[in-house]
């Protein structure tokens, strides 16, 4: 397959470290798979959480901002946050009107480019041709997509709403054996861990046990946030749960035949150990 | 020399409240060809038709002009007041003042006074060129179809054939009952649906007025009110109906067995077969595309594959040897006069709701699917039981508008039949076991009709049924149950319920195939393909279309007492037309001179009504005719017509040229 290149976008979770074995594990499985990934010269943060509650205009100049330098690398765009793909696309749709594109114009000072294609990793490695080392050999996982990835559909444009499919189809690619779950798109909580951590306790809790209940071997996400909240709370939530919580850059790169080190598989709270040594995977 | 009388009415305020009647009154006086001019309140009444006849007859006129409302409100009604006076009624033009000047310039009262009187004019004008015409009478055949053998349908055709007219009632399954056969009980007296329907499809069948044309299609419909040619496509069953006895030998014996669509695919049903034991005619039909003796034929025209079992055992096992390989479908063409269409309604797939897992998860079904369960017929034999595992469930959540009122599925209106529905099933389900604990999640609960709330209450008093206000988010899989995740909005608390059961309260839209019907009747329907009533209010079983008229679920959703009413209502429409003996055609058409014709045909090309024929003169030139039955009036030929040889009586050239000119003399 020839060399596609994308303007990266990593965002804040996966440059300052929360997330930084998602940053390593999306550039090495991307590059063994011709996906280049250039990372965007000077890309801010995208607002996150907390802004676009704040500020309408704010919420969407903050990622034109972004858009602006991909439009003049001439590419289109990579991101492998769901939130930070939520926040640019969601700026996309919110300048599709003219006066709100005008406003954000105006606090750029720039001009806001309006073709820039903005895809999450998902759908760029979806339907490419992978030659796997190894199979990941039926292992039972439970992909889990959250709240920002595929919805709302006509923001985020790909996928089922309800029954997502793109990581599944991924994933199984790869010998994984996908489970047909029901909480794919359910609620983890997401920041309210601090405000209300009982809340997230629960939420968090339903997630991991239905998985559990399912018979997953572990789950896989693309989101920081998600991540956190289902590796770090299990502990807390009590009931013996131990379910190793991996993004699915890292399962497609141990498929790709990349050492748990390479990826940082260390990272994680819920030890991926067990689970990879009864596979076979490292 | 003409004799111009002109009416100015007030209409209430509706006019006279903007436009100034006495300015307008002196203004037209002064228009020439006017002898006579009056204002009246309200010129419809009695009172104002008698002076209209009066003033006919008092000042010798024989022209008239009404200014007033549209000419679709009233033009009927003072053509008749003219004829009264002895005059021809289409020498009368209606100038429109109100929906076209007062109503629209409500804040403009000088302007409008203005624009009242340049209307005015404009008719004066038309009116002295208007000609005396004379409608032609044509004969009309005295038989009335009928589309769709669901309740509706059987009920307009048996009251058509009572009133002693030869009935024809067509209907594409093999059996007549449509979706009232599929249900178990009726809300709100539990009465058994097949116990009364079956016996007026019994009757329907052997009806002496009554033609059954079952597993047959409408293809295409030409002519006109009274004189309707239809050609009906009647698909071979391969089973002789004189011959079969429906001893059930074949359809028990026949070894390929197929998802029954009856029972909504819950059950399954063989290749040759009966939809159900009660099915009128009580005669089976094979199913070709599954048919193993048809697959073998196919196979022996082209050997590709594994050849298949050349099968015929139902010919073999048949005792009368009714099994008739030789059958062909067969195209009929049948007369009629009148047509009603009452082709019903299907189930919305609630597939599309991807939260509700309908599709994924077998244990959630919809309401339809829920009755054939709850049908002693149906293919549990009347017991409730869980799709995926056979057990008889416990806990049962309904939702309701899944398909109704919800904009994002292109499903906006109320379906009406669903919050009714739900409540009776939930009480059929206490019935059937004690133990199971119904909840209904509802928007609103819409229980409009005679003992209609009563019956909702019913089921929340006797039968115990929990009704949560507010939407499902998320239906999931937990062991064996289904977790169904939502809000009660009235104490704004989210909700889990675990349940072994969930029914989809699936909505109601029309029947496949009903928009292309309506193409080939030429009438009109929404956009969800509803067909268009004339008149919702005033005429809600007429179409647009003479003679073609409509009943039951294909024009709203309606449940069974309404579309009962309906099939009455659309045979009283029929059988008022067909007692009749001759009907009055318009003679607002067009016609061609053929001494301006130049034979290009033109005119053909663009008709619509295909109402432009071909004529053979005496000298050997072939011109173009109009076909006055088939004609009308829509003017298009005489604007494609090069040389102006067509005309358009009531609109001729010669009055729409005097009507524009007059508006700079």
């Amino acid at each position: 397959m020839a060399n596609r290149a994308f303007a990266y976008y990593p965002g804040c979770s996966l440059h300052h470290g929360v997330a930084k074995e998602y940053d390593v594990s999306s550039r090495l499985t991307c590059r063994a798979l011709g996906v280049e990934l250039r990372e965007i010269e000077g890309w801010t943060c995208c607002g996150a959480t907390s802004v676009h509650l704040s500020s309408r205009l704010l919420a969407a100049a903050l990622p034109a901002r972004n858009l602006a330098l991909v439009g003049k690398m001439g590419l289109p765009m990579a991101l492998a946050c769901a939130m930070c793909f939520s926040r640019h696309r969601y700026a996309l749709h919110e300048m599709e009107d003219a006066s709100m594109r005008e406003k954000v114009a105006g606090a750029l000072g720039d001009g806001v480019p309006a073709d820039v294609e903005v895809r999450h990793l998902l759908q760029i490695l979806d339907g490419v041709d992978i030659k796997a080392s190894r199979s990941l050999d039926g292992l039972k996982v439970a992909c889990y997509y959250g709240c920002l990835l595929v919805r709302p559909l006509e923001v985020t444009g790909f996928d089922d709403e309800e029954n997502p499919q793109a990581m599944d189809r991924l994933l199984a690619s790869v010998g994984a054996q996908p489970l047909d779950w029901g909480l794919k798109t359910a609620c983890c909580g997401a920041g309210m861990g601090l405000p209300r951590q009982d809340m997230v306790l629960r939420l968090t809790g339903r997630i991991l046990r239905q998985a559990v209940a399912e018979g997953a071997d572990c789950l896989a996400v693309a989101c920081p946030m998600c991540h956190y909240n289902l590796d770090s709370y299990q502990k807390a939530i009590g009931g013996g749960l131990n379910l190793p919580v991996l993004y699915f850059t890292q399962l497609l790169g141990l498929a790709l035949g990349f050492s748990p080190h390479e990826l940082r598989l260390d990272k994680h709270l819920v030890d991926t150990g067990p689970l990879l040594r009864s596979r076979g995977l490292v | 020399m003409a004799r111009i009388g002109v009416f100015v009415c007030h209409c209430g305020t509706n006019i006279a409240g903007v436009v100034n009647i006495q300015k307008v009154v002196e203004a037209v006086q002064l228009l020439p060809g006017v002898v006579y001019v009056a204002d009246e309140r309200y010129t419809c009444s009695d009172v104002g038709q008698t002076s209209i006849t009066q003033a006919i007859k008092e000042h010798q006129l024989n022209r008239l002009v009404v200014a007033a409302c549209s000419p679709r409100m009233h033009e009927a009604t003072f053509r008749q007041a003219v004829a009264r006076a002895g005059l021809n009624p289409y020498l009368l033009e209606i100038a429109n003042i109100r929906e076209q000047c007062s109503w629209v310039h409500s804040k403009e009262k000088e302007e409008a006074t203005e624009k009242a009187i340049e209307l005015i004019k404009m008719a004066v004008a038309k009116v002295s060129r208007d000609e005396p015409l004379f409608p032609r009478k044509v004969g009309l055949t005295k038989r009335a179809l009928v589309i769709g053998g669901g309740i509706a349908g059987i009920q307009a055709a048996l009251d058509i054939a009572s009133a002693g007219i030869e009935t024809v009632l067509v209907e594409r399954e093999p059996t007549i009952g449509g979706r009232m056969a599929q249900l178990d009980k009726t809300f709100p007296t539990l009465d058994c649906s097949s116990c009364i329907l079956t016996p007026k499809m019994v009757e329907a069948s052997h009806h002496p007025n009554i033609r059954l044309m079952t597993y047959s299609e409408v293809k295409a419909v030409r002519g006109f009110v009274g004189n309707f040619e239809v050609d009906i496509l009647k698909r071979a069953r391969k089973v002789d109906e004189s011959k079969c006895t429906s001893c059930g030998i074949c359809w028990q014996k026949c070894p390929e067995k197929v998802p029954a669509e009856f029972d909504r695919e819950l059950g399954k049903r063989s290749a040759i077969y009966l939809s159900f034991p009660q099915a009128v005619p009580n005669k089976p039909v094979i199913d070709l595309p599954h048919c193993r003796y048809i697959k073998f034929q196919e196979w022996q025209k082209n050997p590709q594959g594994k050849k298949p079992m050349e099968c015929r055992i139902c010919e073999k096992l048949c005792p009368p040897q009714a099994v008739d390989w030789s059958q062909q479908d067969e195209m009929v063409t049948e007369k009629f006069g009148a047509i009603v269409v009452a082709t019903g309604f299907q189930t919305f797939d609630p597939t599309g709701y991807g939260e509700y897992g309908y599709g994924r998860y077998p244990d959630v079904i919809t309401g339809l699917e829920m009755e054939r369960m709850l049908s002693a017929s149906g293919p549990t034999g009347g017991e409730v039981r869980r799709p995926s595992d056979g057990e008889h469930p416990k806990t049962v959540v309904f939702i309701s508008c899944v398909g109704s009122r919800d904009e994002k599925v292109g499903r906006p209106y109320c379906s009406k039949i669903c919050c009714m529905y739900m409540a009776k099933q939930s009480i059929m389900l206490k019935e059937h076991d004690p133990e199971i604990q119904s909840y209904i999640f509802y928007i609103d609960i819409r229980a409009a009709g005679k003992g209609y709330e009563e019956f909702s209450r019913r089921a929340q008093e006797e039968a115990g049924t929990l009704y949560l206000r507010g939407r499902i988010s998320q239906i999931y899989r937990q062991g064996g149950k289904l977790m169904v995740m939502g809000e009660d909005s009235l104490i704004g608390r989210q909700v889990e319920i675990a349940a072994d059961l969930v029914v989809l309260a699936a909505g109601v839209e029309p029947a496949t195939g009903a928009k292309e019907l309506a193409q080939t009747l030429h009438i009109s329907y929404d956009q969800y393909g509803f067909m268009n009533e004339a008149h919702p209010k005033l005429k809600p079983v007429e179409t647009n279309t003479d003679g073609i008229y409509l009943a039951g679920a294909c024009v709203s959703p309606k449940d069974i007492p309404d579309a009962v009413a309906n099939g009455g209502a659309a045979a009283a429409k029929a059988m008022g037309l067909l007692s009749q003996e001759s009907l009055v055609t318009d003679p607002m058409v067009a016609s061609v001179d053929p001494m301006k014709c130049i034979s290009c045909f033109m005119c053909q090309e663009v008709c619509p009504f295909h109402a432009v024929d071909k004529q053979k003169l005496r000298d050997g030139r072939e011109v173009a005719v109009i076909n006055e039955s088939l004609c009308k009036g829509c003017g298009l030929c005489v604007a494609s017509c090069r040389p102006g040889a067509i005309n358009l009586r009531g609109f001729t050239n010669q009055q729409l040229l005097e009507e524009v000119t007059s508006l700079w003399r």
